[in-house]
């Protein structure tokens, strides 16, 4: 079954609306908390039980990241929502902030309550102006309503949500950088420890959730943690958006429990393009390590799963790849993006991303040297690892991953100066 | 996390005490143990940005930062274990791939962080075959010379300019491998210790403009000494190459300069190679200056002063050392005169004189205090590194209120209570009625709420300090200003402190050279006297009132003048000019702010025909037949003077003056006459490249729009400044930072010879 | 060691701010400041960067930054190093329709080279420049979280997805 959580809305004609949303059972959850005195202990525990990852990427559980704030605390907290969604490939949050924004903002209130927050941001990247749009929409029609603002539904509770615009930074979605683009400075990452729960925006304890986090939140309230849990498999709670593109007829995003095949995906997206043949999938946006697609037709959709093929579930994005393709093409571009993306301060990610791209393109344009393929791994295992945020990792591990199954067609161009496919 | 609480760890098999909290890279370099890195600096935060330090932690499945990774106990921790050596390598690897091979002729080379870790790592970079990045060379001033080529992005110069100099004027510009550090636009990094960023920088990327090309690091020796620029007295390596100063770096000495020193103690030993040293002694006959042997010289300026008994005075710069001061007041006192003093700018001397002025507190215990008075002084620019002291305090919660003359740039958040000379006294005879004291002139004040909360501030401040500088020292009604002050302090429980003007000032007062009977440096000038002995100064630059000093010297029988620069305005008044060692070319002591006796060797042999000041005086003491002439060295000088201040210590109290008379009318167009950072003494004001920057101004009258309106002068035309028979034709500038009723004209500025006192009454005329 | 959290405002706030921008200008930015603590000013600088950019038909200059740096109390350096960081900051002319054209992998195995070359051939730049008239500039960009519509692109606040060379060209002919 499909489209229960984050889509459960889709059928609407126009799911964005208040109205449409309560219709729904929106903001009841929000109430009942609000008026029945739920305790935020209870919340956390529920969300725990859901056995709820963080949908952003790292696939941290929510409900333990929530409980390592003090929340009695004295002092300002915040909850930020991760709405940068940078990551090649994924296009799930801007579905959720265009059509189903209002349970994006009953999540954040129940996460703020629960956390003990009274102001919190939404961090949405600088290009999703419509999305950007509509989510100030519905925040207008929320305080309109009173489930935002002071003492909300007379409950003492006060929440403010703002957006906060990005400017084109794909780094910025990491957490930390996130908050000192908030802060207003350059999105370069903190180096942690402190982690935000300890020091986050402006100091302040802070909680950080991806978009599709928060947004399955009220859900997992109404119908339970269990309920949530059990869509899914071990490991692997819920269901979870997933964004498919690449050469299939019908791109776009798919709510499916976790634990459904690849291949039923591939099936809801209306299988390969015009008959072409299936090579490999990317499982979890450019950052993870790309899998044959023989093996990938094996493996089901989630954590453990794509982990045991030596890859990751990631952000949920499947790019798929034809037969048409050719891989040191596909890995020019790739590391192109991140060589540009570093934020620059650690000298692994800021020099080896560039050496990474510069030595691939070498070899797409037919200058490769037989060196260069171990050359390749050597620059990849001296930035993994060893700098401040992932992106040191999230662009290692894409060339290693290439090079794994696919040596042979760089070896094919370093050789024969030209492309094994067409 | 309490700092305090010692726990073990253990580093490459070794047992070590830490401090809980700390980083593992503070520990290990207390241990001796040597962990690379370049983004770390221990007075500035912690970035963790370049990755040389990862080190292997027991239990983490990565290589960590020692540079931002907490010490814990029980903590094992391997620097050169395979896992550790291969991180560093690989970031070595990294560093190098963009690094240009430049090193031949690189100023850095020899001392350059990166060169030093790379021979450790052998790292070879052959397999970079792709092209190395290439930044452009912007100009950032007379100071420092940037080649971002070699910028390894460490990111120092950048936290330093936000956390120690107080001024973001560098930043990290883009993103990725184009990121680039600069000031983005064209501009010049104007900071009075701007310098600094040459030491922080581990690679070539900022280095010292002034030494470009001047000499390799290992054709350099390092002789030590003490920067005479003013009263902190900063700890000073000179790097010295076939006896001259190629260059000036910091000396560590936490209690005094910590790791810094400011441009001007950096950049004034260019001032030793400028044209007009002296370097023969030089006599007039018949009005014509003529070169002389020292024989001839001696005897002339013995002839001259042999007769003068008590009509001799003796002007001393402060910038002198103590052996210096010893000798020559022995010399004056042997001939028959009291007459000898060093405070030549100041601007009053009606009042009752302390034993000793000093800062009244450590130079670090200015970090920890919680509220701050400071009376008519620039701290920053006179005093930086006492600036940066009380910037370290007032990051940290500390309340500093200024009352001065003029509004200043400051590079923390103060207030500023600016008002004309006369009102600066109304606003501290308010504060101290204010604080329940009383006396003449408070008496007389009016209370207002500003006072009242100033007031409370000291008093409830557990640290507090009163705190009068180089302008209450010029101020016409200094002995007031002091009095009032005292009151303050007293009534408030702050502590009294002066900033004494130069190295020396408090060496003078504390070993004696001033004693009760003698004249005072005013009333040696006023009564114009028959000789007159000048060490060290120009009479148009070095006195509260050039015109004054220069009349008198003029009118004087003889004049001797002990220099290390030819100077016109020591030429026209002057009979004999004996050429005197210069700073870094004799050996000798000064006593800082806070009392500390720094005694230094010569660096460089005195230039040409030139002799160390104590040796001059000694031989003249001989030459003149006196007592107590027959030292063989500097340091039985020093012995002597040691004995001579006995165990006086410093000390700032002082009965009331109880001087009421008012010099400063309200009313009257009053000039303030700061003298500029870089033109405090000979030394500086010939310091080229110091003289390049933003902060070397020339003269002008500034004042604020509507004071030019009452004069109908516009910016950009010129005006003549009157007081009395001295006369300045300077351009005019507006200026808002200048409170009514004033004008300032900067002194010991070339242009102001003639002018009358820096603080006093000023007229002015259409040019 | 602690750690602080402090704006990077410079000493002496700046005077004059009422004449930096129109009135218009000011109350976007006002309207963005209010949404930061107190004191938090520079967290608008993002907005105001960008703000001001639409306002001077898609580009910053020098004087501007140096205006925004004036408005929030910001060394002028830190709005410098805000304003290079970020991509959708330009710093040249980029013309009065910015076609931002996503070349990241989803949209390039969907044919977003072909996009590139027709908008090239049509406009007659290349990528990175404007067109003489000002009227359309080009841009590659990163993966714009389109990829269910590749090949895509984006002009103005808007995008444009599963584009063809047709498409492209009733897109254009239908901007003024
Ligand atoms: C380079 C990089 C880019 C990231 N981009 C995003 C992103 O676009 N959206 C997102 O939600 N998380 C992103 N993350 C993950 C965040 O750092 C963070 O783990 C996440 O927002 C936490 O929320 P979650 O636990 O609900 O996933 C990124 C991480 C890295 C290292
Ligand atoms: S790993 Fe790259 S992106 Fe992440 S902080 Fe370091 S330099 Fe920036
Ligand atoms: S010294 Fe530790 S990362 Fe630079």
């Amino acid at each position: 079954m499909a489209n229960e959580v984050c889509f459960r809305n889709m059928d609407l004609d126009r799911p964005w609306l208040l109205e449409q949303y309560q219709s729904r059972g929106g903001y009841q959850m929000l109430t009942k908390i609000m008026k029945e005195g739920v305790t935020p202990e209870t919340i956390i525990d529920e969300v725990k039980a859901s056995g709820l990852r963080g949908r952003g990427g790292a696939g941290f559980p929510a409900g333990l990241k929530w409980s390592f704030i003090s929340r009695n605390a004295p002092g300002q907290k915040y909850v930020v929502c991760n709405s940068d969604e940078g990551e090649p490939g994924t296009f799930k949050d801007r579905d959720i902030l265009r059509y189903n924004p209002h349970q994006l903002i009953e999540g954040m209130l129940i996460a703020s309550y629960a956390v003990g927050a009274s102001r919190a941001y939404n961090y949405i990247r600088g290009e999703f102006w419509e999305p950007y749009e509509r989510f100030e929409a519905a925040l207008e029609e929320a305080r309109a309503a009173g489930f935002l603002g002071e003492n909300i539904l007379g409950s003492g509770f006060d929440l403010e949500i703002h957006s906060h615009l990005g400017g084109g930074a794909y780094i910025c979605g990491e957490e930390t950088a996130l908050l000192e683009s908030i802060e207003g400075k350059k999105g370069q990452p903190r180096f942690k420890p402190p982690f935000p729960a300890h020091f986050g925006l402006y100091g302040c304890p802070t909680i950080i959730n991806n978009t599709e986090s928060l947004a399955s939140i009220p859900v997992i309230m109404e119908k339970g943690g269990q309920w949530f849990k059990d869509l899914g498999v071990e490991n692997s709670g819920g269901a979870k958006l997933f964004s498919i593109s690449g050469n299939i007829k019908n791109p776009g995003v798919f709510e499916i429990p976790m634990g459904t095949p690849f291949s039923e995906l591939l099936e809801m997206a209306g299988g390969m393009k015009d008959g072409s043949k299936l090579k490999a999938v990317i499982p979890g946006g450019s950052s993870s390590p790309i899998i044959p697609g023989e093996q990938m037709m094996d493996l089901t959709m989630d954590y453990d799963a794509i982990q045991n093929a030596g890859s990751m579930l990631g952000s949920g994005a499947v790019i798929v790849l034809d037969d048409s393709n050719c891989m040191v093409k596909v890995l020019e571009r790739m590391s192109y993006f991140y060589h540009e993306e570093s934020c620059g301060q650690c000298t692994p990610c800021r020099e080896g991303t560039g050496w990474l791209y510069r030595v691939i393109s070498r070899i797409e344009n037919g200058q490769g040297r037989p060196e260069d393929l171990a050359l390749l791994d050597d620059i990849t295992t001296k930035i993994a690892g060893r700098t401040i945020c992932a992106l040191g990792d999230a662009a290692a591990m894409p060339v290693q991953g290439m090079l794994k199954h696919y040596r042979d067609e760089f070896e094919y161009h370093i050789e024969h100066k030209k492309c094994m496919v067409g | 996390m309490s700092e305090n609480q010692t726990i073990t760890i253990e580093i490459d098999g070794r047992q070590l005490q830490a401090n809980a909290g700390e980083m593992l890279i503070d520990a290990a370099d207390a241990a001796g143990i040597d962990i690379p890195r370049f983004c770390y600096h221990k007075k500035l935060s912690i970035s963790a940005n370049c990755r040389m330090c990862l080190v292997e932690v027991e239990r983490a499945p990565k290589p960590l930062p020692a540079c931002a990774t907490p010490v814990a106990d029980g903590m094992k921790v391997f620097t050169s274990s395979p896992l550790a050596k291969a991180a560093q390598k690989g970031t070595m690897e990294f560093l190098l791939i963009n690094h240009p091979l430049d090193c031949p002729i690189c100023d850095q080379g020899g001392e350059c962080e990166l060169q030093d870790v790379s021979v450790g790592y052998g790292s070879d970079i052959s397999r970079f075959v792709e092209g190395k990045r290439a930044v452009d060379k912007p100009d950032i001033g007379p100071l420092v010379n940037a080649n971002f080529t070699r910028c390894i992005h460490c990111t120092r110069c950048v936290r330093f300019g936000a956390e120690i100099a107080g001024v973001r004027e560098m930043g990290a510009i883009g993103r990725s491998e184009h990121m680039t550090i600069g000031t983005y636009v064209e501009k010049s990094v104007d900071s009075e210790l701007s310098g600094n960023i040459i030491d922080v920088c581990p690679v070539g990327s900022l280095t010292s403009k002034p030494y470009r090309f001047q000499a390799r690091a290992w054709e350099l020796t390092q002789r030590d000494t003490v920067a005479s620029h003013d009263a902190v007295g900063s700890n000073l390596h000179l790097h010295v190459r076939r006896n001259q100063v190629m260059r000036v770096v910091p000396k560590d000495n936490e209690a005094v300069n910590e790791c810094w020193i400011s441009d001007r103690d950096r950049f004034s030993y260019e001032g030793l190679y400028s044209e007009d040293r002296l370097s023969t002694p030089l006599v007039k006959r018949d009005g014509a200056w003529q070169e002389a042997s020292w024989e001839e010289a001696l005897e002339a300026a013995a002839k001259g002063l042999k007769q003068s008994g008590d009509q001799l005075g003796a002007l001393i710069s402060p910038t002198a050392t103590v052996e210096e001061m010893q000798l020559a007041q022995k010399l004056v006192r042997g001939l028959g005169s009291e007459n000898i003093d060093y405070r030549l700018r100041q601007g009053d001397f009606r009042g009752q004189e302390p034993a000793c002025r000093w800062l009244g507190q450590s130079i670090e215990a200015l970090e920890q205090l919680d509220a701050a008075l400071v009376i008519g002084a620039n701290v920053r620019k006179e005093q930086p590194l006492l600036g940066h002291r009380l910037r370290k305090a007032v990051l940290e919660g500390c309340k500093v209120t200024y009352i001065n003359p003029l509004e200043i740039d400051l590079n923390y958040v103060a207030e500023q209570r600016v008002s004309s000379p006369a009102a600066m006294v109304d606003e501290l005879a308010a504060l101290a009625k204010a604080l329940g004291a009383s006396g003449c002139v408070i008496d007389s004040a009016t209370v207002g709420d500003e006072h009242n909360a100033l007031a409370e501030q000291l008093k409830s401040a557990d640290k507090a300090t009163v705190l009068l500088g180089n302008m209450a020292t010029a101020h016409a009604d200094y002995s007031i200003l002091c009095d009032l002050a005292a009151a303050v302090a007293e009534a408030s429980g702050a502590t009294l402190g002066y900033l004494p003007e130069a190295a020396n000032s408090t060496g003078a007062a504390l070993t004696g050279l001033v004693s009760g009977s003698g004249k005072d440096a005013q009333a040696m000038l006023e009564l114009s006297l028959s000789s007159y002995l000048l060490l060290g100064v120009e009479p148009a630059y070095d006195f509260a009132n050039p015109a004054l000093a220069d009349e008198a010297f003029a009118n004087a029988g003889f004049v001797l003048s002990l220099s290390a620069f030819r100077s016109e305005s020591i030429e026209t008044v002057a009979d004999v000019i004996l050429p005197m060692a210069a700073y870094a070319e004799t050996s000798g002591t000064y006593i800082n702010a806070e009392g500390r006796w720094q005694s230094f060797t010569g660096a460089v042999n005195p230039k040409g025909n030139t002799r160390p000041g104590w040796k001059i005086l000694r031989v003249l003491g001989n030459q003149l037949d006196l007592e107590g002439f027959d030292q063989t060295s500097s340091s039985d000088v020093l012995e002597e003077a040691k004995a001579a201040s006995g165990d006086r210590q410093p000390d700032n109290t002082a009965a009331a003056s109880d001087v009421s008379e008012r010099m400063h009318a309200a009313g009257s167009l009053t000039r303030i006459g700061d003298v500029p950072i870089y033109a405090v003494d000979s030394l500086v004001r010939r310091a080229a490249s110091l003289q390049k920057t933003s902060d070397a101004i020339s003269a002008a009258l500034y004042l604020n729009s509507s004071e030019a309106a009452k004069a109908g002068l516009s910016e950009a035309q010129s005006a003549v400044a009157v007081q009395g028979e001295g006369r300045a034709e300077l351009p005019v500038i507006i200026d808002s930072s200048v409170p009514d009723g004033c004008v300032r004209i900067p002194a010991a500025l070339a242009g102001t010879e003639a002018l009358g006192s820096q603080f006093g009454e000023v007229t002015l005329e259409k040019a | 060691m602690g750690y602080k959290s402090a704006p990077m405002s410079t000493v002496k706030p700046s005077e004059g701010k009422e004449a930096l921008f129109s009135p218009e200008v000011k109350a976007e930015i006002d309207k963005w400041i209010a949404k930061y603590p107190e004191g938090w000013q520079q967290s608008a600088v993002m907005a105001a960067l960008r703000i001001v950019q639409d306002e001077n038909g898609g580009s910053l200059t020098r004087e501007l930054m140096d205006k925004v740096a004036a408005y929030l109390d910001m060394p002028q350096i830190a709005v410098y190093e805000v304003g290079t960081f970020y991509s959708m900051y330009e710093h040249k002319a980029v013309g009065k329709h910015k076609v931002c054209v996503c070349t990241n992998v989803s949209c390039m195995i969907n044919g977003s080279g072909k996009i590139v070359d027709h908008l090239e051939k049509k406009l007659g730049v290349k990528m990175g420049e404007a067109t003489e008239d000002g009227k359309y500039g080009l841009k590659e960009v990163e993966c714009l979280g389109a990829c269910g519509g590749a090949p895509m692109f984006q002009i103005g606040n808007k995008y444009y997805e599963n584009l063809t060379p047709e498409l492209v060209d009733t897109i254009l002919s239908g901007l003024e």
